[in-house]
């Protein structure tokens, strides 16, 4: 939708051709850039996997939002004179209150429900004084410019400043002292609730200090519902993200088809103290004193484990070769995996490169992936190393389908059992699909937000 | 619970939103320049592809010429140039 737009700016009519089940999206789209007669095409949902001869009966056939033949509405919006709607385009503005009219507690809560500025389970209500109290864990003023947020690439970008994050912490239910923790996620300007029909979310690190201040919990269930600072600085940054880029409405502003529970509350701490390697940020270039916050960006699969036991080798292969193809995993594991590895001679990023080298598929299950085709075959076309030669490769071929740095490996849990995990999810700000795309620490400071 | 109480407002601050206008639309497409542009979602090659065998079948005097950007997603200047410098009228997708 963004080249259609751009290209009808620089003078030529174009049509965009989306499937039906993004109407209402690119409705929204053209609104919201001001442009929102832009003749827009239609064909039925899926467009992936069917044939040529079925996509031709698509161009055949009739448009399903428009109700006319498809090509009919392709040719009249190419040469169709212009409205006087659609010279002027939109113009306008949209603004937010800073409080809303006053209520009942019972009635505003059921407006926050019912504007979409909920996650459906009870949230504290902001009021000012809950958010001026809020504001006293940070030493910055709330009118300071945090960052900016959307749903997709393609969408209009909301700012958002500490005040607004200050309230999402309220009604996610944070203390004072947790707030450069949120302010740290948010200033990343990267959203956990992406529009994507893929169901990305983010699941977020802590390390540092700030961990044991706050009181977070590194130990037994460290991933699960049972620590206040664990689970309200997660929930937090998804409600400052859907509230802060102006919506996550499904159809709207939200396209995964299947959803994510991460969308709730994501957020962990690393077990520093009982890991045999150095912290996480350590690796990363930070200080031990310093206080960070990792981004990771999938959620899509869990790939689980024990030991390592002697077949391990066999273990990984299998659960990394299990792994959507797009979305490298991130390695979670409990200080008893770590240390045993530690003592077979491993560090980090020798266990990362073993990964690389021994996790290979057949090149043709590699490349029969919807997201390797969409976002990885342009990087191997363009002469980007490894996906050219991947992609050069002979279908039958065995090929690594990550590259060291794509896998990140983290400690965490109470030694209650040797277990680990395969998350899907690449770092926030980490390596890209281009050597050399990752500039400094790809980790967000905490302790600028204090 | 029937006391009033007021609240802060969650969401951001919202752009402004300046119109803009569609291009001109030229009176019919003979001898135009057609730019087919995949936006290389899964398989929209395939269905741009069936798109150009229509235009040859139903609209010869139509030139159509297949374009994609380099990335999905990202902005492609270079490719916007050329199509804005050589051509009269695109299509694009299939997606958003």
């Amino acid at each position: 939708m963004g080249f259609a737009l751009e290209l009808e700016k620089a003078g030529i009519p174009t049509i965009p051709v989306s499937t039906h089940a993004f109407a209402r999206l690119a409705k929204a789209t053209t609104l919201a850039a001001g442009m929102p007669t832009v003749r827009n095409a239609f064909v039925l949902q899926p467009v992936v996997g069917l044939s040529p001869a079925e996509l031709r009966e698509y161009i055949d056939g009739i448009d399903p939002i428009n109700k006319r033949p498809f090509m009919d509405v392709v040719l009249d919006g190419l040469t169709g004179p212009l409205t006087d709607e659609d010279y002027k385009g939109a113009t306008f503005e949209r603004t937010t209150p800073r409080f809303l009219e006053p209520d009942t507690e019972d009635n505003l809560r059921q407006r926050f429900m019912l504007e979409g500025w909920t996650d459906y389970l009870p949230i504290i209500l902001p009021t000012e004084e809950r958010v001026e109290a809020m504001l006293k864990g940070t030493s910055h003023p709330g009118d300071l410019f945090v960052n900016r947020m959307a749903p997709t690439a393609f969408r209009e970008k909301w700012d958002f400043d500490v005040e607004k994050v200050a309230i999402n912490a309220v009604m996610a239910g944070c203390r004072p002292e947790y707030l450069p923790v949120v302010l740290a996620l948010c200033s990343s300007g990267f959203s956990a609730r992406s529009s994507s029909t893929t169901s990305w979310a983010t699941i977020s690190m802590i390390n540092g200090p700030i961990r044991d201040e706050i009181g977070m919990n590194y130990g037994i269930g460290a991933m699960g519902p049972y620590n206040h600072a664990n689970a309200t600085i997660g929930r937090a940054y998804c409600l400052l993200s859907m509230n802060a880029q102006g919506g996550s409405e499904p159809g709207v502003t939200y396209m995964g088809s299947v959803g994510n529970n991460w969308n709730t509350t994501a957020c962990f701490a690393e077990n520093e103290a009982d890991s045999p390697w150095e912290p996480f940020h350590v690796s990363k270039g930070h200080s031990p004193d310093e206080s960070t916050a990792a981004i990771f960006f999938g959620g899509w699969y869990t790939q689980a484990g024990f030991g390592p036991r002697d077949s391990w080798q066999e273990k990984f292969k299998r659960c990394i070769t299990a792994a959507d193809h797009f979305s490298p995993p991130f390695i979670v594991m409990d200080p008893l995996v770590a240390k045993d590895f530690a003592k077979m001679g491993y560090t980090r990023d020798s266990l990362r490169e073993w990964c690389a080298e021994n996790a290979k598929m057949k090149a043709k299950y590699y490349w029969d992936d919807q997201w390797t085709t969409t976002l990885i075959k342009p990087h191997a076309d363009a002469g980007v190393e490894p996906y050219a030669t991947w992609m050069k490769a002979d279908p039958e071929d065995m090929i690594s389908i990550f590259r060291p740095e794509d896998f990140e490996i983290v400690v965490t849990g109470g030694q209650t059992q040797g277990a680990f995990k395969m998350i899907s999810g690449r770092l926030v700000g980490g390596a890209g699909f281009r050597a050399g795309t990752s500039k400094g620490s790809p980790l967000f400071s905490i302790d600028k937000w204090r | 619970m029937t006391q009033k109480i007021t609240v802060m407002d969650p969401r951001g601050y919202p752009p402004k939103v300046e119109g803009k206008r569609l291009a001109t639309r030229p009176e019919r497409l003979d001898g135009k320049v057609l730019y087919l542009i995949d936006c290389l979602f899964d398989n929209a090659d395939v269905f741009m592809e069936q798109l150009r065998l229509w235009f040859a079948e139903h609209m010869p005097n139509v030139e159509t010429r297949l374009e994609r950007p380099k990335e999905s997603w990202v902005d492609d200047p270079e490719m916007r140039r050329r199509v804005v410098e050589g051509g009269d009228v695109a299509i694009i997708g299939v997606g958003l």
